[in-house]
């Protein structure tokens, strides 16, 4: 049997203070998550935290539940990652540690706004305008492991050099501009290569801290050497 | 051209829509609870369809056109069927000129096999198709957001429709984050994902597909149809939470179905459809495999054998899946057999349109999963992607063909003032995957209904218990939305129990044939709050236009 106590960093919304508000969970199940703990906990009525204090349901973010969309990223135990892909049973200890990711402005409890991702990419224009042929070999397995990004925000949580309010867009800018990087060629390219060292490559401190934490274990490291060839090195 | 329209959901069929009216010049706002990257289209893995005939089978649109229409136990509109698959080689190249990294071997792109296909016709992404689709679609519609030619609404939900006499005027929204409910005026396409998310956390989705979407139309007074036909994929696996899909590609790459009987592997669906084995179409499969299970010289047990895919496969086209099985099951699907049975995936029913995906009222359109169009009584794998992109298309272009409705619903609504009847419950506001509290006990007993009475086989009895336990479920006291999923899954139930016949994915144990007095569609509205269910023909196939004879693929 696996006995969490499930500490939440809880808050009721943007400027409200923050508070710790602790759950007793136990299960069975080997395969139980931190998103399986969420959605149990939130399936009590009504639902106690350890003090016996009757409290709010947790307010997060998930969908999926296969780490194949990205909703659920949260720091868990202090480190980056997506709910449904963090086994309650690979955690040591008593005590499992849940707070939203610090990167991005908090809504409630779990919750954030990644909105500054997306809007990163708009302003990097980080889509085609011209048609392309479909990429071969190497380009192609490029184009696709790139397009596998979640857009969870994980790799910009660890990342030292990335800020919601900065310029850099980290990872989670370049993976998208490298699908397109391994399949454009001539003027196209040459547009996309200015924006991708503007955003991407004029800011990356190379700490490699986001290498480990991607939920869908994008080969983050091969992409970026693959762009920067392209983007900054004319190969 | 003035106006905008309002979709609801930012899936592939929302992204198709918008990015359809878009490259016109017209303007969308795209409405959904979560971002594009978050729905359920990128779970989709295996392929899309379409008569590339790059495997030099011979494909073409006609095959295509054949095998879905026999796939849909000919329950589905032929001239839809038809504008799909002679619109699918195109939608294909469109994706392939966006980008999608479609699989290529030897330099060209390749397909795979998948279920009730007589030509190998699904080109795919190795095991993460969908994925790929949306990222490229959303990059393609980025563009138009940086044009202001697309907004998007995103963590907002639909709250009501907008439709006085007849007619849709646009949609109240609502901020899930706690913000306001806004009127968006306008034409509206819903193409908000399916409906199996009624049944709760037994299913293959994700769980923002709630049927939310469905169940607040079908209380405005919009037409449903189909909804008995509820899709059991045949190679799912329980995992913490949900079902995991196990993708069609496993068994289209070389992977077996076996029981143990008396202690031996036995390959049922090998011995039983020579032609197509295991990739008869999913109706007939988990069909199958129900019978298995329930064999008394068998164990109970159905397994998915892929031991015998070489690993140059895995490598390229399946590393996903494997990943996936590891890391879910602890399973590694190369050198053990996974433990696998039926489990709900899809909805064939839903929204009733027509060949334009036009809605029974005016001004409201549907596409997508949420609609009921195109995969009859049984959706053939391969084309739950084609018929979203495609929906998103001709609902666009039906719009835009008809400039009044941008005109008109702009006008209508510009002094808000005239609709100030509708009021807006605080439970629109709330994400629709948080449980409220109040309803709980209702939304059990609600899954539990619909999960006791609408499996693989159904039976009169079971059905018209459902019907009495979902009428003695009190909704006083609770949400707006639990009242409406309340109605929403009687009219399922209604739909079952008025098709005494066993056809698709629709199998009763007191009517196992099929009867040619059902060869129709099941069309529900809500009438004083009862569900009221009558069949409507299916259109005859417009042989003018070019459509084929449903029946002329048929083997003698």
């Amino acid at each position: 049997m696996i006995e969490k106590l499930i500490d939440v960093l809880r808050c009721a919304g943007p400027g409200a203070r923050q508070w710790h508000q602790t759950f007793l969970y136990t299960t069975d199940d080997d395969g139980a998550t931190v998103a399986t703990a969420l959605r149990e906990l939130n399936e009590r009525s009504p639902l106690f935290d350890v003090d016996g204090v009757e409290a709010e349901p947790i307010r997060w973010e998930c969908s999926c539940l296969q780490r194949k969309c990205g909703s659920c990223a949260m720091v868990v135990n202090g480190m980056p990652g997506a709910a449904c892909d963090v086994r309650l049973s690979s955690l040591r200890g008593k005590r499992v540690t849940l707070e939203p990711l610090r990167k991005f402005p908090l809504v409630a409890d779990l919750v954030v706004d990644r909105q500054v991702v997306y809007d990163r990419l708009r302003d990097m224009e980080v889509w085609l305008e011209r048609e392309v042929e479909l990429p071969k070999g190497r380009r192609n397995a490029d184009a696709y492991e790139a397009s596998r990004c979640l857009q969870c925000g994980c790799c910009l949580e660890v990342c030292p050099n990335f800020a919601a309010s900065g310029d850099f867009g980290g990872m989670a800018a370049m993976v998208p501009v490298a699908r397109l990087l391994a399949e454009t060629d001539a003027d196209e390219r040459r547009r996309l290569a200015a924006s991708y060292r503007s955003a991407v490559f004029s800011g990356c401190g190379k700490s490699l801290a986001c290498r480990d934490v991607c939920p869908a274990k994008i080969d983050l490291a091969h992409l970026m050497s693959r762009s920067n060839a392209a983007a900054v090195w004319g190969r | 051209m003035p106006g905008r329209v309002v979709i609801i959901g930012a899936g592939l069929a929302g992204l198709s829509c918008s990015l359809t009216l878009a490259r016109e010049g017209v303007g969308s706002v795209l409405v959904s609870p979560q971002p594009s990257e978050r729905a359920q289209s990128v779970m989709a893995e295996g392929g899309i369809n379409a008569a590339l005939d790059l495997m030099g089978q011979g494909d073409s649109p006609i095959e295509h056109f054949y095998d879905t229409m026999r796939g849909g136990c000919y329950l589905a509109d032929p001239n839809a069927v038809w504008g799909l698959v002679s619109e699918a080689p195109a939608i294909v190249e469109d994706l392939r000129m966006l980008g999608v990294p479609f699989q290529t071997e030897g330099g060209r792109m390749v397909q795979r096999p998948f279920g009730g296909q007589r030509k190998i016709r699904t080109a795919f992404a190795k095991s993460s198709t969908g994925k790929a689709l949306v990222t490229a679609m959303i990059d393609a519609v980025r563009r138009y957001e940086a044009q202001g030619l697309v907004t998007r609404m995103t963590h907002y939900v639909l709250s009501d429709l907008a439709i006085r006499d007849g007619a849709c005027d646009g949609a109240w929204v609502s901020d899930t984050r706690g913000g306001d409910t806004v009127l968006l005026a306008g034409p509206v396409v819903l193409a908000s994902g399916g409906l199996s998310g009624i049944y709760g956390p037994l299913t293959t989705g994700t769980t923002v597909n709630t049927g939310d979407v469905a169940a607040i139309a079908y209380s405005s007074g919009v037409e449903l149809s189909n909804l008995e036909f509820v899709q059991f994929h045949p190679t799912t696996v329980p995992i913490t939470g949900k079902r995991m899909l196990v993708s069609e590609a496993a068994r289209g790459e070389g992977g077996r179905l076996f029981a143990l009987r008396d202690g031996k592997p036995w390959y049922f669906m090998e011995e039983r459809y020579p032609e197509l084995g295991n990739l008869m179409p999913r109706d007939v499969v988990s069909r199958e495999e129900a019978t298995v299970m329930a064999d008394p010289s068998c164990t109970g047990q159905v397994w998915l054998d892929m031991r015998g895919i070489g690993r140059r496969i895995w490598r390229d086209r399946l590393s996903d899946l494997r990943e996936e099985c590891r890391h879910y099951l602890g399973i590694d699907p190369a050198k053990k057999p996974i433990p696998v049975e039926p489990g709900i995936h899809y909805s064939m029913g839903g929204l009733l349109v027509d060949e334009a995906h036009r809605t029974s009222v005016d001004g409201l359109y549907a596409a997508g999963e949420c609609c009921s169009q195109y995969h009859g009584a049984n959706r053939l794998g391969g084309n739950s992607l084609l018929g979203a992109l495609r929906g998103g298309r001709v609902a666009a272009r039906d719009i835009m063909g008809h400039e009044g409705l941008l005109r008109d619903a702009a006008r209508e609504l510009s002094g808000a003032t005239r609709l100030t009847g509708f009021s807006h419950a605080s439970d629109d506001k709330v994400d629709p995957s948080m449980p409220l509290a109040c309803d709980r006990a209702a939304d059990a007993a609600i899954r539990q209904a619909l999960t006791e009475s609408m499996g693989v086989v159904r039976d009169g009895p079971s059905l018209e218990g459902a019907m009495r336990a979902l009428e003695g479920i009190d909704a006083h006291g609770c949400s707006r939305r639990l009242a409406r999923r309340k109605g929403l899954a009687q009219a399922m139930v209604a739909s079952a129990f008025s098709r005494e016949e066993s056809r698709g994915a629709h199998w009763r144990t007191d009517f196992p044939k099929a009867s040619e007095g059902y060869h129709a569609l099941t069309v529900v509205r809500t009438e004083a709050g009862v569900p009221v269910t009558t069949l409507r023909a299916i259109p005859e196939a417009r042989r003018e236009d070019g459509c084929p004879d449903p029946h002329g693929g048929d083997v003698a």
